[in-house]
């Protein structure tokens, strides 16, 4: 068990750069996600930290050891791949023992090992089979178990549920979270997936062309997006996102945004000022618009503004309300099932302390 | 899945009253399809194996030995010589074609500046005939040709080393030796490089992850992985190294019989049909038994398993 | 730092032998090429000079000569040969490659099998008991007689290749033409067809080298008729080195123009029919 540091990574192959300049600290028995669009770096970063591809600038650190430059066997540590990786030509058995047996593990102990390992993963019954007589979830878990049956220092998952079906990746996605606490094992895993990166990661670092955009806990990371990327990453649907001016009234500081105004509490002046006469970005989340009727009691401060039903998604759980206000279309997400005749008037209510509101420039966050 | 298909329009036919039946044409396309090229290739193939057999052992429409006889006790008969020549040659060309494919497909499998047009060099001599490698490696290697000229002038050798002539007969070997290496290592690299390649890269690295070092990510992963590419380009470049004709004719004529080219002479110079014909069934039985003997001998063990 | 530095030095230690070995082994192939061809073209005195390795001197002349010998003709007999075979083994072997490809039906899979074995077969020795067939025929010294054995040689290739041009050709974009309107031989003649013609240009050039480079059933079927190699092989041999010299320049030539047309599908062709 160890802790991660990265320092300044940047990979380049051509001209292209794969990574920008990455700085994470990992704690140890941490479970962190790298969340981002496919391309952005992530599957790159995590074969910077497994040794696979050495940084061109940029040092990694386990603990206090120097390991940028180290090959992986001698960094101990564990990876599962997105195609899984499983050797065609060994049975499960001598798949899950091949990094014991490259160590040179007694054999009474690997064996004692690879049961464990095939014991925790529920696959003891397959140990004699070929990997083609396996299932895709089968071939996953058998990853797994080859990942932890060394005690790595660190775990490495590069998309690994990608390649199963639906049902299966919720299944396995808490599974691998329940072994990752009970193991206690430093894990980095890398997805595209909003879901699986909040419902596993204790951290979440979302990256975005080369560069983390963030690190937080889930909850951090939806509530307080630190730019538009983020902000418009994280959550389905999107955030709704529109341009308005800002200008400071006596009491209130005020966003323009045209067709409505969205007055905002005083406590906020002091922030806002600077930006006055100048547009920003506003974004609110579509679970943060209410119909006028269906206001929470909890809420403090709306601002209502009047439209037409644009388009309804009726999801049986939830329901999506696109609306017309003029210039914007605003979605809502509303909890329950409910009916919308398309074309009819509806007045919604915006959540005054749900707003974010982001830099024009540079799109990162004010409030 | 025939059945499955007329059994389907059936059940349609009951329903939405559509014809009961496919047609003839459709319900055989495939095999209407197939058929002419599979009847040449049986005709083609078949009869003069046959008619080889009755060649080889009739004489003016009786059966006869006479043919036998001649190709094992005649003096003029080389098929001793030729049968041991042929299996020499393949003894000690494809140990080191094998190896030396083996090792390019290993050196091309890593990425490198201009591994395309080095490549398409490797595999040039693919593209042409045995006799032309033939005549090539008789320009590199003839008294007054390139690597003699080379040699004397960079002062390795003082006199001229002759390649060609009866008297030279083991050079002659060697000189067929080095053209088959130049000329069909080419075979055996096409397909373990496809074979390679066609490895995932991240089946060998997950086993660099899991500690492997080179030697053991080659040992353990690559080569068994390996092993049905390898299998076929043994079983094809086997097969053809007991064709070998062209190359042999060109540089050494008879002084170094070998089973096609006694079959040529038998048939074009002495118009011995039958004798020809035993060697042409001597060469198809050498054939069939090696790809029998491989199929058996390299099974991967992991594709046999069954489900 | 001092890791990074012996790492360094490892790497570019790496990068140089690699680059030398890919030298060695493209020298080892590429040289006797460009010796046969310059020597094809020099002049008789360089050659017999101790002193020059590489001929300063060039002739046209033993081309000429060969072409005098009978060259020419065995050129033109070599291409109508070809042609023939390649026109024969894809009127036969296309259709069979299409059903392959398109149709799942019984036995699919112990035919194919079948015309893999096929293709093992040491086509070669088919030519001897060919020669007493051609007689009664008619065909014997004839150049269809030789095309008519280079296609069964060829068929299986051509087999193997079609099937796997077209099964690179998704259904989907048949079937959809048979929605909008198409019978299955105008899906097959408008859809696949032009989607498929560059792979099948290239396995015709891929058959026309086969039957180009074939030396013994050309020489064991013909007499007088003969396509180039088969000539050189009975003619050539008795020639002066000058000729065999001009004799494996004209015979590697084509070869290698349309090597260098088709090259990136031969590399994947000779994949998929060696495998």
């Amino acid at each position: 068990m160890v802790d991660v540091k990265l320092r300044g990574i940047v990979k380049r192959f051509g001209k292209t750069v794969a990574v920008n300049g990455i700085d994470l600290d990992v704690r140890d028995g941490e479970f962190i996600v790298l969340l981002g669009p496919s391309g952005c770096g992530k599957t790159t970063t995590l074969r910077i930290i497994a040794g696979l591809e050495k940084p061109d600038e940029g040092r990694v650190l386990f603990g206090d050891r120097d390991v940028t430059y180290l090959p992986p066997r001698e960094r101990n540590v564990s990876m599962v791949f997105q195609s899984y990786a499983v050797w065609p030509h060994m049975r499960v058995y001598d798949n899950i023992a091949f990094p014991l047996k490259i160590k040179k593990v007694p054999k009474d102990e690997i064996d004692k090992k690879v049961k464990w390992a095939a014991e925790l993963l529920q696959i003891s019954e397959l140990l004699n089979r070929y990997p083609h007589q396996l299932s895709g979830g089968q071939r996953q878990r058998v990853a797994v178990a080859r990942a932890i049956v060394v005690e790595p220092a660190v775990l490495l998952m590069d998309e690994p549920l990608s390649n199963l079906d639906a049902l299966l990746r919720v299944k396995m996605r808490s599974e691998i979270k329940k072994l990752q606490r009970r193991i206690k094992v430093t894990t980095i895993y890398v997805t595209h997936d909003q879901v699986e990166a909040m419902t596993m990661g204790d951290r979440i670092a979302v990256m975005n062309q080369g560069k983390i955009e963030q690190v937080g806990r889930p909850d951090e990371i939806y509530l307080k997006p630190a730019n538009v990327f983020v902000a418009g990453f994280i959550g389905s649907p999107q955030m709704n996102f529109f341009d308005a001016t800002i200008y400071i009234e006596k009491d209130k500081a005020v966003l323009d945004v045209g067709d409505f105004k969205l007055g905002l509490n005083k406590d906020l002046i002091e922030v806002l000022k600077d930006y006055e006469g100048k547009t920003v970005i506003v974004g609110i989340r579509p679970e943060h618009i209410y119909p006028e009727n269906l206001i929470p009691s909890t809420t403090k401060k709306v601002a209502k503004v009047e439209g037409i039903v644009d388009f309804v998604e009726e999801l049986g759980s939830d329901t999506i309300v696109h609306v017309n206000t003029g210039s914007q279309i605003l979605v809502l997400k509303i909890s329950g099932s409910h009916h919308y005749e398309i074309g009819s008037k509806l007045v919604i209510a915006l959540d005054l302390d749900k707003i974010h509101v982001f830099r024009k420039d540079t799109e990162k966050a004010i409030i | 899945m025939c059945k499955l298909f007329s059994k389907y329009i059936l059940i349609r036919g009951v329903f939405i009253a559509m014809p009961s039946h496919p047609s003839f044409v459709e319900k055989y396309l495939p095999y209407i399809l197939i058929a002419p090229a599979l009847g040449y290739m049986l005709f083609f193939i078949g009869y003069p194996l046959i008619q080889a057999i009755y060649l080889a052992f009739t004489k003016n429409g009786a059966l006869s030995l006479e043919n036998l006889d001649y190709l094992l006790h005649s003096p003029f008969s080389k098929f001793y010589e030729a049968l041991t020549n042929t299996f020499l040659l393949v003894i000690v060309i494809i140990p080191i074609q094998v190896a030396i494919a083996l090792g390019l497909a290993m050196l091309f499998n890593i990425k490198f500046k201009g591994r395309n047009v080095a490549l398409y060099s490797i595999i040039l001599p693919l593209t042409i005939s045995d006799v032309a490698a033939g005549l090539i490696w008789y320009t590199m290697l003839s008294t007054n040709g390139f690597f003699n000229k080379l040699f004397i002038n960079l002062g390795i050798t003082s006199e001229p080393i002759y390649f060609f002539g009866y008297q030279f007969r083991q050079m002659e070997f060697l000189a067929i030796v080095i053209t088959e290496i130049w000329r069909a290592t080419a075979i055996v690299f096409v397909i373990v490089f496809a074979g390679l390649q066609m490895i995932s890269q991240e089946h060998i690295e997950a086993a660099e992850v899991f500690g492997a070092n080179v030697w053991q990510r080659l040992r353990y992963i690559v080569f068994p992985m390996l092993l049905p590419s390898l299998q076929a380009a043994l079983i094809i470049r086997t097969l053809f190294a007991f064709q070998i004709f062209g190359v042999v004719w060109t540089l050494a004529g008879r002084d170094i019989p070998i089973l096609a080219g006694e079959a040529y002479y038998e048939q074009v110079e002495l118009k011995h049909q039958g004798v020809a014909a035993i060697y042409a069934l001597v060469i198809a039985g050498i054939s069939v038994a090696i790809g029998y003997l491989y199929i058996k001998l390299f099974k991967a063990k992991y594709l046999e398993a069954g489900t | 730092m001092v890791e990074k530095d012996t790492s360094m030095v490892k790497y570019y230690l790496f990068k140089i032998i690699i680059a030398g070995l890919v030298i060695i082994a493209v020298l080892w192939v590429i040289t006797p090429f460009i010796i046969s061809i310059l020597y094809a073209f020099s002049d008789p005195t360089d050659y017999y000079s101790k002193e020059i390795i590489i001929p300063l001197h060039y002739t046209y002349e033993h081309v000429r000569k060969l072409v005098a010998l009978g060259a020419g003709t065995a050129i033109i007999n070599s291409v109508i040969v070809a042609l023939m075979t390649i026109a024969l083994s894809f009127a036969l072997g296309l259709p069979a490659g299409y059903a392959f490809a398109r149709f799942v039906f019984p036995g699919k899979d112990s035919l194919k099998l079948f015309i893999i074995g096929l293709r093992m077969f040491p086509i070669i020795v088919i030519a001897v008991p060919l020669v007493s067939l051609y007689i009664r025929l008619g065909l014997s010294d004839s150049l269809l007689g030789v095309a008519l054995a280079h296609t069964a040689m060829a068929l299986p290739f051509v087999i193997i290749i079609t099937s796997s041009i077209f099964a690179g050709i998704p259904k989907e974009l048949e079937e959809a033409g048979l929605i909008f309107g198409l019978d299955r031989t105008g899906a097959f003649l408008r859809i696949t067809m032009p989607l498929a013609l560059p792979g099948l240009a290239a396995a015709a050039i891929f058959t026309f080298i086969m039957s180009w480079n074939e030396v013994f059933i050309a020489a064991v079927l013909t007499l007088t008729n003969r396509t180039l190699p088969a000539f050189i092989l009975t003619s050539a041999m008795a020639a002066t080195d000058f000729i065999k010299f001009a004799a494996s320049f004209i015979m590697i030539l084509p070869a290698m123009i349309f090597v260098f047309i088709a090259r990136r599908y031969l590399i994947a062709m000779w994949g998929i029919t060696l495998r």
